[in-house]
């Protein structure tokens, strides 16, 4: 590349976060990480790059396409450059803490993605997350989407649309089928696009029987407010392990519920997000207006036996916070800005200690002359201006000096 | 809040079906949309309105949740492979197939054929599933010249009635997939509209259902 552009240009996909959206971004970082340690959870900063076969264990194929690989010079290893920072946090907890008991992680970072999401999706997304090891029970789930909420909550995101499901009942029924591995495959992507009559057509072929036919076709059309979850008890009357399913959706969107009134709460009941290494409930938070699922997770139990540990409950979530630069309201009080004035010469000493003084009183002191702060732009942004007049120093309303 | 709709219809020879489709459900835009330049149309439905756009457009509309619902040929989701909207109903508009068609008289020829098509991806898939190496030619129009001057072995296009296809000669060798125009929606819209999409969506079924049966009595 020898041209002007190819100097500049960035890769598709990758950009740059400038002013004031830099600083809106960092504060959502901290004031989220600031919420997730009042919940008890504790911060880790997992590296960059690792062995590939750490980073993708019991992951599945998409996050294979989607990391970038480079070779080790130092081990003649392959490593990949994360796409994802729960898999880390995964071998976190299951081989460098390695703890008994209830383990609750959190973290937030920058991951790279070689394929994007989709068409305009960034490839570099800010991923802050938390994830909740060792506690099988619903009560993990519960708290994990309790705290996803209040994370958006926390943003002064209101008009959530919380969906839950459960991969484990499409799992099941697959579990119970006797065909090959390439045909269910085919069911799972005619289910996710609720393709109903491709669905219907491809089942029948397969010879599945009728009552497994009906039960697949039934299962995309499984979707909306609670009264699906009685539609659902009927359909998979036979079935105890989705009736348990069931049963622990609505125990986890009841109690939403009643600690959240403002949650619009979805069952998707064939939503198979992370079917790859999800195993059991999975959840994703969407905001009115804004056309992509800005937060996800859901319960990925037995990733720690890869690891070489017991299976150990595992349910998380994620979050890209360069998607919510848009949505995201942060009140903060802005700091008053302060510009230099005509300084007598004699006194730098002085003039640091006040512009220190003023630092430390809240003010952003800029240390620039007023006529070069003005030169390009009407104030620049400066709310005063720093004079020493009459033996002291005095901050000057710069509208009215103008 | 947002609760308006947007609908997404392909131009061109569906667009006439399509429209009437609407008209059963009491869905009628406000202005005629083949005098008026305007591409996005109030109906007769405050929360509802209508784009409309080419074949390809309709599913990256959706995609991005511009348009919430769309209607487009299956052949253009093939091609397109998006992941960001359901595809939940087949409204049996502009039935065709999507065919392999080669010469009469082909006569011998190479291991590795050319293959001419606009749908690119798809033909890929249908080789590499049939274990057969291809090198694809894309071209955006009047297929069945490829094969008559030699500039592909085969064609992979669309065919209503094989007219063009006999008059070039040239003839079907494998149907690859059936083609009718799908209703898609997008993946968010569909949780966070869900009653008012869900009922559209009962209600087109319901309109097809009644198509499907009124065309067989036809038939009988």
């Amino acid at each position: 590349m020898t041209t002007i552009a190819g100097r500049w240009l960035l890769p598709d996909g990758v950009e740059d976060v400038l002013p004031p959206q830099a600083k809106q971004l960092e504060q959502i970082r901290r004031r989220l990480l600031d919420l997730y340690e009042t919940w008890g959870y504790s911060y880790v900063i997992p590296p960059m790059i690792e062995f590939l076969e750490s980073l993708l264990t019991g992951t599945g194929h998409d996050l294979d396409l989607k990391t970038f690989k480079v070779v080790d010079l130092l081990s003649g290893r392959t490593m990949g450059i994360r796409a994802d920072i729960t898999p880390q946090v995964a071998r976190i907890d299951a081989h460098s803490l390695n703890r008994e008991g209830v383990m609750r992680l959190c973290y937030a970072g920058t991951v790279v993605q070689s394929q994007p999401d989709t068409m305009l999706a960034n490839r570099t997304p800010i991923s802050v997350g938390a994830e909740l090891f060792g506690e099988t029970s619903s009560k993990a789930d519960l708290e994990i989407v309790s705290l996803m909420a209040e994370s958006l909550r926390s943003l002064g995101l209101d008009r959530l649309h919380i969906e839950l499901g459960d991969v484990a009942i499409f799992r099941q029924m697959m579990e119970n089928l006797s065909i090959s591995y390439e045909k269910k495959n085919i069911l799972f992507e005619l289910v996710q696009k609720k393709a109903l009559a491709e669905l219907r057509e491809s089942a029948v072929s397969f010879g599945l029987s009728s009552d497994d036919v009906e039960l697949i076709c039934n299962l995309p059309s499984l979707c909306g407010d609670q009264s699906v979850l009685a539609e659902a008890r009927t359909v998979f009357n036979k079935n105890n392990g989705v009736l348990e399913c069931i049963n622990n959706l609505e125990h986890i969107a009841d109690a939403l519920d009643s600690r959240f009134s403002d949650l619009n709460i979805y069952f998707d009941l064939s939503e198979l997000r992370g079917y790859a290494y999800h195993t059991g409930i999975v959840f994703a938070a969407c905001v009115d207006g804004f056309g992509e699922v800005i937060a996800k997770g859901g319960r990925y139990d037995y990733i720690g036996e890869v690891f070489g540990r017991d299976a150990r409950g595992a349910t998380g979530f994620s979050i890209n916070i360069r998607s919510l630069l848009a949505p995201t309201i942060i009140n903060e009080s802005e700091k008053k800005r302060v510009c230099l004035g005509t300084i007598p010469k004699a006194m730098p000493d002085a003039l640091w200690q006040e512009i220190q003084r003023l630092r430390a009183d809240g003010y952003i002191v800029v240390e620039t002359a007023f006529e070069k702060a003005v030169g390009t732009d009407k104030m620049d942004g400066f709310d005063f201006i720093l004079e020493y007049i009459d033996d002291q120093w005095q901050l000057l309303d710069l509208e009215k000096h103008l | 809040m947002t609760s308006e709709v947007v609908l997404g219809l392909a131009k061109g020879r569906t667009l006439e079906a399509e429209l009437d489709l609407l008209a059963r459900l009491d869905i009628a835009p406000l202005e005629d949309l083949h005098t008026s330049r305007k591409l996005v149309f109030a109906t007769n439905q405050p929360d509802l309105k209508i784009m409309v756009l080419r074949g390809m457009d309709v599913a990256t509309y959706v995609e991005h949740g511009i348009a919430d619902l769309g209607m487009t040929g299956r052949d253009t989701l093939l091609e397109h492979g998006g992941s960001g909207f359901y595809e939940p109903l087949d409204l049996g508009l502009g039935r065709c197939q999507m065919i392999v068609a080669g010469l009469a008289d082909e006569g011998d020829l190479p291991a590795r054929l050319k293959v001419a098509t606009k749908f690119t991806t798809r033909a890929k898939q249908y080789y590499a599933s049939s274990g057969i190496q291809v090198d694809i030619i894309r071209l955006y129009g009047a297929m069945e010249l490829a094969p008559v001057t030699g500039l592909a072995h085969r064609i992979v296009d669309l065919v209503e009635t094989g007219n063009t296809l006999r008059a070039n000669g040239l003839v079907p060798l494998d149907m690859i997939e059936e083609i009718s125009t799908r209703l898609i929606v997008n993946k968010i819209a569909y949780k966070t509209k869900f009653a008012r999409i869900r009922s559209l969506i009962d209600a087109l079924e319901q309109a097809v259902a009644d198509t499907s049966l009124t065309t067989h009595d036809k038939t009988a």
